[in-house]
């Protein structure tokens, strides 16, 4: 009978423990995050005003900002977006919509599933080899953007796909029972009720690219910028112009890499501040993100 | 439409409307078929740049060479180009971010599957995610400025730039890359399994070992190769934290080069196109690229395979 009962509370004893082994290990993450924001904000906190928003780099520290950086990065975003998330949701609504069961299909899949894992800098890699030198797209804001959008567009594929197939094979066959097309089907009513789950994928993807590094590095993105990509918007007709994707650029993490290479301190105070811009910016996508699939969950109850 | 002879006369307007929907369906599921195979082009892309530009490469130097030589000084007067001490610094790096990641994952994941309340588990999760969300090169300035000068205060001696501060670093970073789906394929064990364990009288820990995690042993080892290919290919982190000298040691204390360092120390300088230098960031690349090839692979296969189980 004794036996028994060191038996229970030994198993209970057990129990207990893993669970705050558990918390521990929980902790060990959270605990990385808020030192990471804590570093960040007393190293860099006091030089982000008005000044460090609008200076080009300099070789003086205090007199150095990030102007051409978020210009920059704001830029190269626009490419990305541009390229990925078209050919994201057109190629996961082709294959969650209208693919056929055949080798080819599967091959486009696993095909997928390997771009998603391939390290980011061999996209610079490529870029390098491709887009500048053999298609002589230069070290330009159109070669880093469309970088970034193939680096990204797995995950917007993913993200799209997952979000049409959760939608009831019923409003399908309700909308072709009307005599719609396959494609009137998609356009207003699949894509519709996809919205939130694309956009969750569309703000994920953008909050990656925002903080990637490496490919651009590979493709020559130099590090001092002092002036800005022309600007897309004309006095004269046609008002608008292009010449801006053709830019030399730099953007917030390289800027942010090349202070952090430097001894000395004073320039690592101006990366924590690049730094914690950055991480305040692909925290709050994220959270964004969270916050939209969260309320998707309670709103559609099919 | 070819369906029927038309007996009952539709309306012209109508069926030149319902002719021209086809058409634009037609057209449409081209575009959207070559949307889904440009996916195949971008693999297309990567593959040919690696072979065609490390060609050259592999021209000049030979391959045994390239594998066996144990300096790789493509600087010097007198160059050498041997990958291995690239790849002991990758070897490194990410054997001491596994030791933190897979353990303290799959802790984790257990933790949230089998323990937490499912109202803890559903904000912890996606805050744990925000960890691989953060951009590497904060991990990096966070790896040089604040875990390295801890590390200094533990271990005198140790150099600012040492590949222990990277790889820890790394492997909080891709602690979520393990904890998330792995607690995904342990989510999904029915709970009959469970079940039958409590009613033998087996606690929760002895249920989540002897049960739950052999029911999804396939997909944690997805979880795992996973976590390894992206701390294969990480770069940020180690090319800041690690240092940039290729060093042939398997001691973490030391600084090291990574291949992927490699690449972004011979970006940063002035490249000549063509020189040999330019073509051995493609070498070192296409090394790479067959790493995690291999594992991308592998973890494919255990990820399909665990979807058939149940």
């Amino acid at each position: 009978m004794n036996n028994l009962e060191t038996l229970i509370s030994r198993s209970l004893w057990q129990d207990r423990f893993f669970n705050v082994l558990g918390i521990l290990c929980t902790c060990v993450g959270l605990v990385t995050l808020l030192a990471l924001l804590v570093d960040l904000a007393v190293d860099g906190a006091t030089r982000i005003n008005w000044q460090f928003m609008t200076s080009f780099p300099s070789r003086f520290a205090n007199k150095a900002g990030i102007l051409s950086a978020w210009v920059g990065t704001l830029a190269v975003m626009v490419v990305t977006a541009g390229a990925a998330i078209p050919l994201g949701i057109a190629a996961a609504i082709y294959l969650e919509e209208y693919a056929g069961k055949n080798w080819f299909t599967d091959f486009i899949e696993i095909n997928i599933a390997n771009l998603a894992g391939v390290p980011s800098i061999i996209y610079g890699l490529m870029a390098l080899g491709l887009f500048v030198y053999k298609f002589h797209l230069g070290e330009s804001i159109l070669s880093a953007g469309l970088t970034l959008g193939f680096l990204v567009l797995p995950i917007i594929i993913v993200a799209t796909r997952e979000s049409l197939r959760s939608i009831p094979a019923d409003i399908r066959e309700a909308s072709y029972a009307q005599g719609a097309t396959q494609w009137q089907t998609v356009w207003s009513h699949l894509l519709p009720y996809a919205t939130g789950g694309i956009a969750t994928g569309v703000i994920i993807a953008l909050s990656r690219a925002i903080g990637e590094t490496a490919p651009l590095v590979t493709i020559g993105a130099l590090t001092f910028i002092a002036f800005l990509p022309p600007t897309p918007i004309q006095a004269t007709p046609p008002f608008l112009s292009l010449d801006w994707i053709w830019s030399k650029f730099t953007v917030l993490p390289i800027q942010m890499f090349n202070w952090v290479s430097r001894p000395q301190k004073e320039f690592h105070l101006n990366a924590a501040a690049t730094g914690l811009i950055l991480l305040v910016m692909t925290l709050s996508f994220n959270a964004l993100a969270i916050y939209i699939r969260y309320r998707m969950r309670q709103r559609i109850k099919w | 439409m070819e369906m029927a002879p038309q007996t009952t006369a539709v309306p012209r307007p109508v069926a030149a409307r319902i002719s021209l929907a086809l058409v634009v369906d037609r057209l449409i599921r081209i575009l959207l078929f070559l949307a889904a195979a440009s996916s195949v082009l971008i693999t297309v892309g990567i593959v040919f740049t690696l072979f065609y530009e490390s060609a050259v490469f592999f021209r000049q130097v030979a391959l045994l060479e390239f594998l066996t030589d144990t300096m790789w000084t493509p600087l010097f007067a007198n160059p050498r180009y041997g990958i291995l001490p690239l790849i002991s610094g990758t070897l490194v790096t990410t054997f001491i971010a596994l030791c933190v990641a897979l353990p303290v994952g799959t802790i984790v994941a257990i933790y949230l599957s089998q323990f937490a309340p499912t109202v803890v588990r559903e904000v912890l999760k996606p805050v744990l995610e925000l960890l691989s969300a953060v951009p590497t090169v904060v991990f990096g300035y966070f790896a040089l400025l604040f875990v390295s000068p801890l590390l200094q205060k533990l271990i005198p001696g140790l150099p600012a730039f040492n590949m222990l501060a990277a790889g820890l670093v790394m492997g909080i970073m891709i602690i979520p890359y393990v904890s998330s789906l792995s607690e995904d394929v342990m989510g999904a064990v029915p709970m009959l399994l469970r079940e039958g364990s409590y009613a033998m009288g087996a606690n929760r820990l002895r249920t989540a070992l002897r049960v739950v995690v052999p029911a999804s042993l396939s997909g944690i080892g997805a979880a795992y190769i996973l976590a390894i290919s992206r701390a294969v290919g990480e770069t940020m982190i180690v090319a800041i934290a690690a240092g940039m000298q290729p060093n042939l040691t398997l001691n973490p204390l030391e600084g090291a080069a990574t291949v992927t360092a490699y690449i972004v120390q011979v970006s940063l300088g002035d490249l000549p196109h063509g020189s040999l230098e330019y073509h051995s960031i493609f070498a070192a690349g296409i090394t790479l690229f067959f790493m995690t090839l291999g594992f991308n692979i592998v973890g494919y296969i255990l990820r399909t395979r665990y979807r058939e189980f149940y």
